[in-house]
């Protein structure tokens, strides 16, 4: 087996008010896989998804310990530039967020961030992220009008897309299909299978079933704790553990 | 009393009490302007005062007061802005920022003339300016300062939350966050801040009163450093100063200085409803 692109490593994260989001937990993801974070509602699964780009740097007093390793890099060290963190490691979130201006405009953004000048380089950038995101087809007549006038399974996919022109290693979604209905839904998790060939994806699903439908590898989280993670064919048929057990079978949660 | 008659007087009751609110507002700019109309002509506002002020218009008067409030922006935006973004995506909880905001809370309960004689003794005497232009402007701009704070910093805190979070997790800097995703957005409310700081700046005496104003000086100013006659201070000066001054060139100049602070009012409302319109989301 090679080596994990993110290892986690005794990994605790307590908040401001004393709470422990996360206790001692140790997990590796390995790339072009889809590694799905499932629990319920308080475990931790957005806490450690937004510590794998350092968003929750963005929360004031908390304390961590442990590791994060990316290809055997600890992301908090002192000379990680968070910047270049956050566009190798790209999240989408729950609720779809264009930012306010055009479709064009919102993908170019962190590109342009990032230094990229070229409008014929942005051009192409803009076109594959959008084919990748299957959006292409639906906006490319209409790159320059408004992201906010997309519906909103358009809109998480401009998310995504948005975040695939920055070409990232890893991709974070946190609950991406949770506002979204049925078909935008299995549009969204279709794209997924596409998207594992070149990248990682970390991911917070909707629930049990779509964890089960979209997972290579899996790990359940409970109460800021990990229970068990292993390949998703398995955790989803034989789990391990009797509380993992009665999470997918319903008993709580 | 049923419920219904308490019901409809509590609406009368309250109509009324707004009315009297408004009444009176209503009765001073009617009066003022009934009185003051006759004068306006463009001769008043082009002309310098003549034979004591007696007759003739008011032009050095009105430039004044337009370089005055051009001054006041340019001593008041930047340093304004720069805090309400300080306190709105920098500062943190703690005692510091309490205090800055302690500050800023008394600044704007002070009254105008303590800041004129600030600014006779900060600005015209111990840094050397005179009476001049360039002290007029600090002091009404340090006056101006925690209006234009308060409302920059609202319309910064006003833009949502997650179009930060989106963009830091697209790479932006803090900085580049700002400058991209929350300035531009926070712009309507920062420019209603600025313009309704600038009204008031232009209708104050207190402040110029030792700082900038002439009593009488019919050449315009030449440089920052020189002084320079301002409406609201004329207004006081051929209202109680000059004897036998015609009382319709008093309210000529009233109604020249109503007219000025109102329309500052009126473009800070059509801005904000412009830009509101234009908003996205």
């Amino acid at each position: 087996m090679t080596d994990p692109l993110i290892a986690v490593r005794n990994l605790y994260l307590t908040y401001a008010d004393e709470t422990e989001a996360l206790r001692n937990v140790s997990l590796d993801i390995h790339r072009n896989q889809v590694f799905v974070l499932f629990g319920p509602s308080r475990a931790g699964k957005s806490t450690l998804l937004r510590l794998f780009n350092r968003l929750s740097d963005l929360i004031e007093g908390t304390q961590r310990r442990g590791e994060v390793l990316l290809a055997g890099r600890d992301i908090f060290a002192p000379e990680v530039n968070v910047s270049a963190l956050r566009r190798r490691v790209s999240m989408v979130f729950a609720v779809p967020t264009p930012l306010p201006g055009s479709i064009y405009a919102n993908i170019t953004y962190g590109l342009k961030l990032a230094g990229v000048r070229s409008e014929e380089e942005l051009g192409r950038r803009v076109e594959r992220s959008l084919r990748q995101a299957a959006l292409w087809d639906e906006v490319k007549d209409r790159l320059e009008s408004s992201a906010f006038a997309l519906s909103g399974g358009q809109k998480q996919r401009l998310c995504i897309a948005r975040s695939l022109a920055l070409e990232p290693e890893v991709i974070l979604l946190d609950n991406p299909t949770s506002g979204l209905d049925p078909i935008s839904t299995a549009t969204v998790e279709e794209s997924l299978y596409e998207l594992k060939a070149r990248y990682t994806i970390v991911m917070v699903p909707h629930s049990v079933q779509q964890a089960a439908r979209v997972a290579d590898n899996a790990a359940f989280l409970l109460d800021g704790e990990l229970i068990e993670s292993g390949p998703a064919a398995r955790m989803f048929v034989h789990p391990q553990d009797k509380r993992t057990e009665d999470y997918i079978t319903g008993r709580f949660g | 009393m049923s419920r219904q008659q308490t019901h409809k007087l509590a609406v009368v009751v309250l109509t009324a009490v707004a009315a009297i609110v408004v009444i009176p507002i209503i009765l001073v700019i009617l009066y003022v302007v009934w009185q003051g109309l006759p004068m306006l002509s463009w001769a008043f506002l082009t002309e310098p005062p003549r034979n004591g002020m007696t007759e003739g218009g008011i032009m050095p008067a009105l430039l004044g007061t337009i370089i005055l409030t051009f001054g006041t922006a340019i001593v008041s935006f930047p340093l304004s802005i720069a805090t309400a973004i300080y306190l709105a995506e920098y500062a943190g909880d703690n005692r510091l920022t309490r205090w800055i905001r302690m500050a800023i809370v008394n600044l704007a309960g002070i009254p105008s003339i303590v800041y004129g004689l600030f600014g006779l003794g900060m600005f015209v005497l111990f840094l050397g300016f005179g009476t001049s232009i360039i002290a007029g402007s600090l002091t009404l701009g340090i006056m101006t300062m925690p209006v234009v704070i308060s409302t920059a910093e609202e319309a910064i805190l006003a833009v949502p939350q997650q179009f930060r979070t989106v963009s830091l997790s697209l790479g932006a800097s803090r900085w580049q966050t700002i400058r991209y995703q929350v300035l531009p957005h926070a712009l309507p409310g920062i420019i209603t801040g600025i313009i309704l700081g600038l009204g008031r700046a232009a209708g104050e005496t207190a402040p110029i009163l030792f700082t900038v104003a002439a009593f009488y000086l019919p050449e315009l100013p030449r440089s920052i450093f020189d002084q320079t006659m301002a409406l609201p201070y004329h207004l006081y000066v051929i209202a109680t100063q000059v004897p036998g001054m015609p009382l319709q060139i008093q309210y000529g100049v009233a109604l020249v200085l109503l007219l000025i602070v109102l329309s500052f009012t009126l473009v800070a409302t059509l801005v904000r409803t412009q830009m509101r319109r234009r908003r996205e989301w």
